[in-house]
């Protein structure tokens, strides 16, 4: 290899070592950042606080609450009147109430049938929405007991049997993991390089390479190359977490994941190098790195919010955001398999966004002072 | 002593502002992160792409058919003739659902025995195939109330539903409130993250350590900056959530400033920490970042924090962002009273008088 290149790589492995901030975005990052979202970060929701307030306590009642006492996804808290138990709602205690009224027992099958009034809070809507999906499942449980009791058949006309494929539990933990794994190779990839070509500018080392006779693709590759592999040693401490401490599944094959994540880290390396081509101070890197990759890869990669239900011309800016297919490739990797069908055309838009970015990179970075 | 703070403060001022650059890097990203973050940010799924499979040739199937097909939230794809093409459209994603009626269905129905349908859902992303479940839920609920009534049976107790404080369950309602929140933080904690570090680095905080100036004052002059910048940037994503998102406001203002106050004491603080620890702008940035990312996933921005463990839960007791986002969602959208908000303000204050008292101890104490 060519020892001019050698040389460059040589003095920016001894830069990382020495400056402890480095190594913490490579290894101590992805490690903070798997353990705060494996267990810090949870979508499945149990033991929901729920208010009941019955009015005419009965034996009609009690079977109807019993239901909600048993049920798992329910913490129940009994209140003596709707007021009460509103205001406890308030104040962030419980987060819905269902309220059995005087008439429940005379109501219950007359042909209105009796009203059960279930007021939630409605400032998490994420979480109202589930449990009255949960108070509809224990609802429908009390319908078949109730029918059952009685020796009749089910009064529920309709029921549906759901079958949830490839996670069959809903952990959220197995979509958050893998999808988590393309925020921290952005984080390593772009916030980083773009963070120390910066510094050689800002520092005026710049300058100082520039007067020998390291070529500018030189260059660009002397910082490629290190950071790539410590990327790459950032993904095996991730994968090896996701599947060992997190005991995310991987359907697909681990040689299939390392070739689709290389293929991204060139693609977030050489957004960091664009960035700090135009941007020459860590400050304003720090800042357009964050804002332009980093916040992108959590919130329009699909990651955490569906991207389908975005407004079209979000969506649209989705299309160049190389976190997207990444997030895509890894869901399918862990939870589905090889499915070809997915991952062929996200690595395609991988190496597309790759080509743009170095070249512009390239195109940027010429031998010259402002 | 005014007049060294305010020289200082002064000076701050022209470091943050002096290059075009860093004068654009304050006010823009903030803009573009309200946007993109007030319109991506949704939990609400729209248009689900979904296929369907019948074996069923009655009427009644056909009814129940129609009526996913009627709603909003799903999007018809292909109808299937075999069941063998399920699971490739899962598998690639052309579909998220794929809804299943078996022959006998229309004949259970009307025989009176329970109907069974079956929806097979892509569970790669957890939380949308659980919305996806709640939503088929919804419709079908619909179509047993209205088939019930038709029967003449009815079902022998219904349950109305009322969502409080945001009656239509919008996602925006609750993620631009807390926007609020998380670019005062993103912003105040850059501004003064750097302010310290960006000294240490240049070697002129020594310079500054040997002035007539006291640390307190030193103190001062440097968060005031982050403070100002922090108070007018919560000022104006406010305003944008108000009149450019429509999210209400129910709450006083004067119980929202009292929460931003607090709030900024702990953001200017923690910088400022930050800030005395770091020797260089990286290590700073780097430090700022490592504090506002869980500071941001452990408040409840995104996820409830009752759903994390316990011993997480307990550490999210020392973060700011937390009681910050109570007081903005209660101010915004319930209309909380001053006293009922007294449980969040206090935390906020002591640890904003903590963490500025360890920086100003660390401005001294910290020397290369």
């Amino acid at each position: 290899m060519n020892i001019r290149l050698t040389g460059l790589i040589r003095k920016e492995f001894l830069q990382i070592v020495r400056d402890p901030s480095s190594i913490a975005i490579a290894f101590l990052m992805p490690l903070v950042l798997l353990l705060l979202f494996g267990y810090g970060v949870s979508l499945d929701s149990e033991h929901i606080p729920l208010g009941l307030v019955v009015e005419a306590p009965g034996a009609d009642t009690s079977s109807f609450t019993a239901e909600f006492h048993e049920s798992r996804y329910f913490k129940t808290f009994a209140y003596t009147n709707t007021r009460n138990a509103v205001q406890a709602m308030m104040a962030g205690k419980i987060n819905a109430v269902i309220v059995l009224r005087q008439d429940f027992a005379r109501q219950l099958r007359q042909p209105d049938g009796a009203p059960v009034q279930l007021i939630l809070n409605g400032v998490d809507e994420n979480t109202a929405r589930i449990i009255s999906g949960y108070v509809d499942g224990s609802f429908q449980n009390w319908l078949e007991h109730d029918a059952a009791m009685r020796g009749m058949q089910s009064e529920i006309p309709v029921r549906i049997e759901q079958r949830i494929w490839f996670n069959s539990e809903l952990r959220s933990r197995n979509f958050l993991v893998p999808g988590l794994i393309a925020v921290i190779m952005t984080l390593i990839g772009a916030l980083l390089t773009a963070l120390v070509m910066a510094r050689e500018w800002e520092r005026g080392t710049m300058e100082a390479l520039l007067v020998t006779p390291v070529s500018m693709s030189e260059v660009i590759l002397g910082k490629l190359i290190p950071y790539f592999l410590l990327g790459m040693g950032g993904l095996a401490l991730s994968v090896a977490m996701a599947l060992w401490l997190f005991e995310v599944p991987l359907r697909g094959s681990l040689w299939v994941l390392f070739a689709a994540s290389a293929l991204f880290l060139i693609t977030a390396l050489g957004m960091g190098l664009l960035i700090s081509s135009v941007a020459k101070s860590q400050f304003v890197a720090g800042q357009v790195a964050i804002i332009g990759t980093f916040l992108p890869a959590f919130i329009l990669s699909g990651f955490i919010f569906d991207i389908n239900s975005m407004p079209k011309i979000v969506q649209v800016i989705t299309h160049v955001i190389a976190a997207r297919y990444y997030v895509a490739i890894l869901q399918t990797l862990f939870l589905a398999g090889d499915e070809w069908q997915v991952i062929l055309p996200n690595a395609a838009a991988l190496v597309l966004l790759a080509t743009i970015f170095l070249g512009l990179t390239w195109r940027n970075t010429r031998k010259r002072l402002e | 002593m005014w007049k060294r703070i305010l020289a200082l403060t002064i000076k701050e001022f022209l470091a943050l502002l002096k290059d075009r650059k860093g004068r654009l890097v304050l006010v823009v990203p903030p803009l573009i992160q309200l946007l993109v973050f007030g319109y991506a940010a949704t939990f609400e799924l729209k248009q689900v792409p979904y296929a369907v499979y019948s074996e069923d040739r009655g009427n009644v199937s056909r009814d129940l058919l129609a009526a996913f097909r009627g709603s909003s939230s799903f999007n018809l794809v292909a109808q299937l003739q075999n069941e063998i093409r399920i699971a490739p459209l899962i598998e690639s994603k052309q579909v998220l659902m794929v809804l299943r009626v078996g022959p006998n269905f229309s004949a259970d129905l009307l025989s009176g025995r329970t109907s069974r349908i079956q929806i097979i859902v892509d569970g790669r992303n957890s939380n949308t195939a659980m919305l996806v479940v709640n939503y088929a839920g919804t419709i079908v609920k619909q179509f047993n109330g209205t088939w019930a009534a038709s029967q003449g049976s009815g079902m022998p107790v219904h349950i109305e539903t009322r969502a409080w404080f945001n009656p239509n369950l919008e996602s925006r309602w609750f993620f631009v409130p807390g926007i609020v929140g998380l670019l005062t933080l993103l912003v105040t904690m850059l501004v003064t993250a750097l302010s310290v570090a960006r000294e240490r680095e240049q070697g002129t905080f020594d310079q500054l350590l040997v002035t007539p100036m006291s640390p307190v004052e030193i103190l001062i002059g440097k968060a005031l900056p982050g403070f100002l910048i922090g108070i007018l940037e919560a000022t104006l994503v406010t305003l944008a959530a108000v009149f450019w998102f429509k999210v209400p406001f129910l709450g006083s203002i004067a119980t929202l400033y009292v929460g931003i106050f607090l709030f900024l004491l702990s953001a200017v603080g923690v910088g400022l920490m930050i800030s005395s620890i770091a020797v260089t702008q990286q290590q700073g940035l780097l430090g700022a970042f490592f504090f506002m990312v869980p500071a941001i996933i452990l408040s409840g921005f995104a996820t409830p924090i009752r759903n994390m463990p316990a011993i997480v839960q307990d550490l999210t007791l020392v973060n700011p962002m937390r009681y910050f986002l109570v007081v903005l969602r209660g101010t915004f959208l319930q209309g909380m009273p001053f006293h009922l908000l007294i449980p969040e303000l206090w935390p906020l204050a002591v640890i904003g008088i903590a963490s500025l008292a360890i920086a100003g101890w660390l401005f001294r104490n910290r020397m290369y």
